[in-house]
């Protein structure tokens, strides 16, 4: 394989991962400054190595991420082997090994987990869906949208923005409609539509939460900066 | 006290630390976690001001003289309530245990509140010692950090029957107050550590208890806020929202601040400093001068009164811990609205 062709996969490689996210903030963990480094041999062997903001960093979204960076690089056509180091970390020789054995969360932790982590991530993409319909819903109510205009409004009318793309793909990942007839407001837990009456409240947890994935962000990224004064290229 | 524009603030931190994490006290073979754990600490510390930020050296030791030079002389703090974090799986004297709070409070009379902890896990041998620490430091308090790794285990929860065991002695102690502090580790281990229902559901069983949550259950505050507004004796603990946010990123303190005045509001939010992570002197004089911008964005949320930060800065901690509050700190005495409505009651009856 020439140099040219490795430079293409490295790419490739770090394309791939910008679709891994941080479960809890929403971001892909590239934009976050997550991944410290994507090699990439000649024969294919690509070599990712990341790093949080702490070292005690929860150790159930560290092995997802690490997890998904693994699928994600496996994937890219001219990868031939993936290995995944999560460094600087208090797991990161059970969550390593793990995701290199295609171990599972509940085998890498023996005897400390109950259960893989799906209805974890489905906890927090249901988060994301919250934050998600403050950041399309505070627009339309800034132009004079009341609760009823709100409740009966569709995905289809509201005007596109990436907020809103971004809120029917998170949608989508739980199973819930997001077509553009399907509502602009519902519960994420049942999918139920939400009547009228408990727009104001509904819009307010939303609020809330968008401000509290915010606040994380931003005291995780100021850690994170902290951590690793140097090498910072975004 | 501090006093601004002729306003007098009464002072208490109530969230404060005297730890030990100077390498001596490194549990051998563990040496990575107290490390990680310090460090981890001190990197919090530098989203203050610049100014205020230690060496690791200073940050894993600091002295008796710093904290009551910090806290006390500089920091404007009336009485400060010490909050114990063991952590002797990786700390051998343990981290900030409640022998080394006190050990200072008793040098410095009417200064400190010691505060003790139990861990549900240490079964009867647990219970012996809470009773000990109460009986001999007046604790009113406890701190309960559920992230602790104990013998194996990497968490508990305050929902589980072993803690409400410890609660119910504490309560029958006479402790009052219960502050919860969580962590990024639980058992079992896939679930949320962050996740606050289990201090519902205590603090529904336990009326008579004050739940105070420490760093407003960050990064979950939108659950803290869900439940905080549904049980009366569920409190929002300031520490790390001032220290972390206030002066790293404004913008966002200002949304934490809004949505914890209106989901929590201003009776039930204590400031505290988190020290030795930050300084108080900071923070106290940062947050009397701070006021919700006004931005487009944040323009329905509530503006501070100067009664509102006399509540956060003492006034609601001091009423938690029954502190005795000069008169020239208090509240001028405008009856309350429901306190004029019965009075119009009254009249009328009559």
């Amino acid at each position: 394989m020439t140099v040219t062709s490795t430079e293409t996969v490295v790419s490739a490689a770090l394309a791939a991962l910008t679709t891994v996210r941080d479960p809890e903030l929403d971001q892909p963990i590239t934009t976050l400054g997550f991944v410290a480094s994507c090699t990439v041999s000649g024969d294919g062997q690509a070599v990712v190595r990341l790093r949080l903001p702490t070292f005690y960093c929860a150790p159930n979204f560290s092995y997802l991420m690490a997890a998904d960076a693994y699928d994600a690089v496996t994937g890219v056509p001219g990868v031939t082997a993936a290995e995944i180091l999560l460094e600087d970390h208090f797991a990161a020789a059970e969550i390593n090994a793990g995701v290199a054995a295609q171990a599972g969360f509940v085998a890498s932790f023996d005897g400390e987990a109950d259960g893989e982590l799906d209805e974890l991530r489905a906890q927090f993409i249901r988060k994301a869906v919250m934050a998600g319909t403050d950041q399309v819903c505070r627009p339309l109510v800034d132009h004079g949208a009341t609760p009823a205009d709100l409740a009966n409004l569709t995905l289809g009318a509201v005007p596109a923005s990436p907020e809103l793309d971004r809120l029917r793909q998170r949608r989508a990942d739980l199973g819930l409609p997001a077509e553009n007839e399907s509502p602009l407001l519902l519960d994420p837990l049942t999918g139920n539509r939400i009547p009228e009456s408990s727009v104001p409240l509904h819009l307010r947890k939303a609020r809330v939460t968008q401000a509290g994935i915010e606040a994380n962000t931003s005291m995780c990224t100021g850690m994170l900066k902290a951590r690793y004064p140097q090498g910072w290229t975004t | 006290m501090y006093t601004k524009d002729g306003e007098k603030y009464f002072i208490v931190d109530s969230h404060m630390h005297y730890w030990d994490a100077t390498p001596a006290n490194w549990v051998k073979g563990a040496e990575q976690y107290a490390k990680g754990w310090i460090e981890c600490f001190h990197a919090y510390q530098s989203l203050g001001p610049k100014e205020t930020h230690w060496t690791i050296e200073k940050f894993e030791g600091y002295t008796e003289d710093d904290l009551m030079k910090d806290v006390f002389e500089d920091g404007h703090v009336d009485i400060a309530v010490f909050q114990p974090t063991y952590l002797k799986e990786w700390y051998t004297e343990g981290f900030n245990t409640t022998e080394r709070n006190a050990a200072l409070g008793e040098k410095h009379p009417g200064k400190f509140i010691a505060n003790t902890r139990f861990d549900p896990r240490d079964g009867d041998n647990g219970l012996d010692e809470l009773r000990r620490n109460v009986e001999r430091y007046g604790s009113k308090g406890l701190k309960l950090y559920t992230a602790e790794w104990n013998n194996g285990s990497r968490g508990y929860k305050l929902s589980d029957p072993a803690t409400y065991r410890f609660l119910e002695a504490a309560q029958n102690l006479g402790i009052k107050n219960v502050h919860v502090h969580k962590g990024p580790t639980i058992w079992p281990l896939d679930k949320d550590a962050f996740d606050v229902s289990d201090v519902d559901h205590a603090a529904t069983d336990f009326p008579e208890l004050n739940f105070i949550v420490e760093h407003v259950g960050l990064p979950r505050i939108e659950d803290f806020c869900f439940m905080a507004t549904q049980e009366p004796n569920v409190y929002a603990g300031l520490s790390v929202v001032i220290g972390g946010l206030m002066h790293a990123r404004p913008k966002f303190f200002a949304k934490v601040m809004g949505e914890l005045l209106f989901w929590v509001g201003e009776d039930k939010m204590t400031f505290g400093s988190d020290y030795g992570i930050w300084e108080p002197k900071w923070q106290v004089e940062g947050f009397v001068d701070w006021q919700m911008p006004d931005d487009d964005e944040l323009s329905d949320y509530q503006k501070l009164t100067t009664a509102t930060k006399k509540k956060i800065l003492g006034l609601n901690a001091a009423r938690l811990y029954d502190i005795e509050v000069p008169a020239e700190c208090q509240l001028a005495t405008v009856p309350s609205a429901r306190e004029a409505e019965d009075s119009a009651a009254l009249v009328t009856e009559s």
